[in-house]
């Protein structure tokens, strides 16, 4: 079958997604900058190391339980910068708007911009604003960019990763997807889920303050925690295996989830990160993740063994074993 | 072939009823079950309630979830 | 569960030899692949996945006609997410999505006749695919909309049903199968008294099992069992869900609106009486001929072995194809894409642990 069209899953940060990276961006611009394509570059000037991410916003609806598309992007951003081990500090907004937005609800978006900038001292210093036609974006569409000062001397990334680290997650997972899902056409339900969309610079600071050497964060929003330990495990070569009775999972995420036939580990999160530090780490960072607000439920999900190289594996709840595939991309509400 | 998912009745309308399942409220058809009630237990399937658990048939499915530790739910 | 499994040990043990159970549907494959309860089981027992899986079975020609059915003007095809990734001859019905066609992603029947009540201007065609638990929940649809007196609903049926094609594996000389795992949400429908010919034809062991790890390893412990003592008989482990003679009410309506017909399995073939069709009483609900769609044969790659996998005869790693280049990112056959393909389920969990 003819592939030649973009299709909704290349958007789904599964591996349909990293397959169009990989054939039609990568060639193109190759250079040893993007390479690693952790979530932020990392790029050096004098003797300071900034990172230097950007992302774009499509969620819909634009305003969801938990949030809205203002303080997704500036959150998101904001983590990308944070799990390089990145101090946030400027920001780019770039804004598409469809004719016809309300301008109140417009009002609110940038006020959520600028709580969540300011919460962790960062601020929106450039922008830009389009207006299409009606119907041609659904409400608007952000774009935002952002460098931070690496506070850390060494570098974070997937590619660090190494057999004995421990991996760790700061809370439940899921939230965010389930949130935005249950307010969609189709799949519409109800449920007290809220978004979990937050700025992670204060815990990640918290952790970095250990002194322990972490090897590498990651936020995993799109294509969840499935994704996030897929990279991972490619980039460093390693095997990660996850504790399927240690990921914390809430209950109504777990219901939606058999619901609709979903699994929790491919489900997009916006205020959660991975941590993987040396195993004599662990506990001093755990610690130091559930001292903080953003991490009381922190717990160590999995390990890191040199096979089997390049893939992440879930040890079941009944002592099966079984791997975590890469999500393709788009998760359709299925009867079997 | 056939996701199917334990609910709990939680508000009756005509045909059809608002199902919980661990929180996350639908609306379902329950045309195809015989007299359903409010908090009984139904298996649902494509948006249909296929059958209606008695109280000992609940317990049963607890236990086995229990026994195989397979939730570590955080409410 | 520790109990459950040195039960099996033991049984095993004593029998001695090679077993190889069939779990007929693909909700169960996925359910012992995502549980891990695979690597549990003693190297003895073997489970094969069967013809379950509503997705793989359905004829490549039937994805045609979908596909043919959303490039035209006025149709909208509403689909359960499961087809839309699935490939026909030469596209998908995700492919045709993003081209512009108008394809559609519902939960339940009831909701296909929902959007053909919103959209008067517009001909709904739900796709209507699965075994006995969805059939019911499809009459229902038609019923309602000839109740209703809706002039802009039709359903193209490829609703099949489980007994024959039970009834075609067990015969089949060229496949041993030891027992029978008998599905379980199809079984609420249908009560399990469907099962019992294939005891008394073929004298093997079925045990109609739940979805949970717990219920698939009792399950197996209970075939055992009767192989040990020498019975064949039809046991219920999901007594919870599933009664002698099922859901009244749904089988009423599923005979009240489908009648039995031939149907093509892709890869098992023609099965006599295995598929559901739309009654004469209900012609005007019939997408096939309401729209005038014709099948034509399909192109299916010749080294895809979809067909003996369905059959229990291959696994997807004896399949040439299988991971070069099929994949759930790039497949060739249904039984890659579907959510409960044997393939898919391989591919997933076990390509490397296998």
């Amino acid at each position: 079958m003819k592939r030649d069209r973009i299709l909704l899953a290349h958007g789904g940060g599964g591996s349909l997604t990293r397959e169009l990276i990989e054939t039609v961006m990568l060639p193109r611009l190759e250079n040893s900058l993007l390479k690693p394509l952790d979530d932020s570059a990392v790029l050096v000037m004098g003797n300071s190391g900034y990172a230097f991410t950007t992302d774009s916003y499509v969620v819909t609806p634009y305003i969801f339980p938990g949030g809205d598309i203002g303080k997704l992007a500036v959150c998101g951003t904001i983590n990308d910068l944070a799990v390089m081990g990145a101090q946030p500090y400027w920001l780019s907004l770039s804004l598409i708007l469809e004719e016809g937005l309300p301008l109140a609800d417009l009002q609110t978006i940038i006020d959520s911009v600028h709580a969540a900038a300011a919460e962790v001292g960062a601020q929106v210093v450039t922008g830009d604003t389009k207006v299409v036609e009606r119907g041609k974006c659904e409400g608007l569409y952000i774009n935002t960019t952002g460098i931070g000062k690496i506070t850390v001397p060494y570098w974070l990334g997937s590619a660090n990763v190494k057999p004995g680290d421990a991996v760790m997650i700061n809370g439940p997972i899921g939230e965010h997807g389930v949130a935005v899902m249950s307010r969609r056409e189709g799949v519409a339900f109800q449920t007290s889920v809220t978004s979990d969309c937050a700025p992670l610079w204060p815990l990640v600071k918290t952790i970095l303050d250990t002194g322990a050497r972490i090897r590498a964060m990651r936020d995993p929003t799109r294509g969840g925690v499935a994704g996030a330990v897929c990279d991972i495990a490619r980039a460093s070569n390693v095997g990660i295996r996850l504790f399927e009775e240690a990921i914390p999972i809430g209950g109504e995420v777990r219901g939606a989830c058999d619901l609709l036939g979903l699994d929790p580990l491919t489900i997009a999160n916006e205020g959660k990160v991975l941590v993987f530090c040396g195993a004599k780490d662990a506990e001093s960072v755990l610690a130091a993740m559930k001292s903080h607000p953003a991490g009381r439920q922190a717990r160590i999900i999995g390990e890191v063994s040199a096979r089997p190289e390049g893939m992440a594996l879930l040890r079941t709840a009944i002592g099966g074993e079984r791997i975590i595939d890469m999500p393709t991309g788009e998760d359709l509400p299925r009867i079997c | 072939m056939c996701l199917a998912v334990p609910a709990r009745i939680v508000e009756l309308h005509d045909a059809t009823a608002t199902i919980s399942v661990d929180g996350i409220l639908r609306d379902v058809d329950v045309s195809l079950i015989e007299e359903p009630r409010l908090g009984d237990y139904v298996l649902v399937h494509a948006g249909f309630a296929i059958h209606r658990w008695d109280q000992s048939e609940v317990e049963e499915l607890q236990a086995i979830r229990g026994a195989t530790d397979l939730r570590e739910t955080i409410t | 569960m520790k109990t459950l499994v040195t039960n099996i040990e033991q049984q095993a043990r004593q029998l001695g030899r090679d077993l190889r159970f069939m779990e007929v549907c693909g909700t169960h494959t996925m359910a012992a692949f995502r549980s891990g309860l695979r690597q549990l089981l003693p190297d003895s027992v073997r489970l094969i996945s069967g013809p379950g899986c509503p997705v793989c079975v359905t004829d490549p020609s039937y994805l045609d006609a979908a596909i043919e059915l959303c490039g035209r003007p006025g149709v909208i095809v509403a689909t359960f997410g499961d087809l839309v990734r699935v490939p026909g001859t030469d596209s998908s019905l995700e492919r045709e999505r993003a081209s512009g066609a108008s394809v559609r992603i519902v939960y339940s029947a009831s909701d296909a006749l929902v959007l053909a009540r919103e959209c008067p201007s517009k001909h709904v065609v739900f796709l209507g695919i699965g075994f006995e638990t969805t059939a019911p929940t499809v009459a229902w649809a038609i019923w309602r909309a000839a109740r209703d007196g809706l002039r802009n609903f039709t359903v193209l049926s490829a609703h099949k049903t489980m007994p024959r094609a039970m009834d075609m594996l067990a015969r089949d000389p060229g496949m041993r199968v030891d027992g029978f795992i008998c599905p379980g949400h199809v079984s609420v429908i249908t009560g399990v008294q469907i099962y019992r010919f294939i005891c008394e034809r073929y004298a093997i062991p079925c045990v109609v099992s739940g979805f949970e790890a717990w219920d698939i390893l009792k399950s197996i412990g209970m075939l055992l069992g009767q192989i040990v003592e020498g019975r064949a008989e039809v046991e219920n482990e999901y007594s919870r869900s599933v009664g002698e003679y099922g859901n009244r009410a749904a089988l009423e309506l599923m005979n009240e609106v489908f009648e039995p017909r031939d149907d093509v399995w892709r890869g098992l073939g023609t099965i006599p009486g295995s598929g559901l069709g739309i009654r004469d009483k209900y012609a005007r609900f019939d997408a096939a001929k309401v729209l005038d769609v014709k099948f034509t044969e399909a192109h299916v790659n010749p080294l895809c072995r979809c067909g003996s996998v369905l059959r229990g005869i291959s696994t997807p790693l004896d399949c040439r194809l299988f991971a070069h280049p099929c994949s759930p990112t790039h497949p060739i056959g249904p039984c890659m894409v579907s959510s409960e393909g044997a393939c898919a389920a391989y591919y997933k969990y076990e390509r490397v642990v296998a």
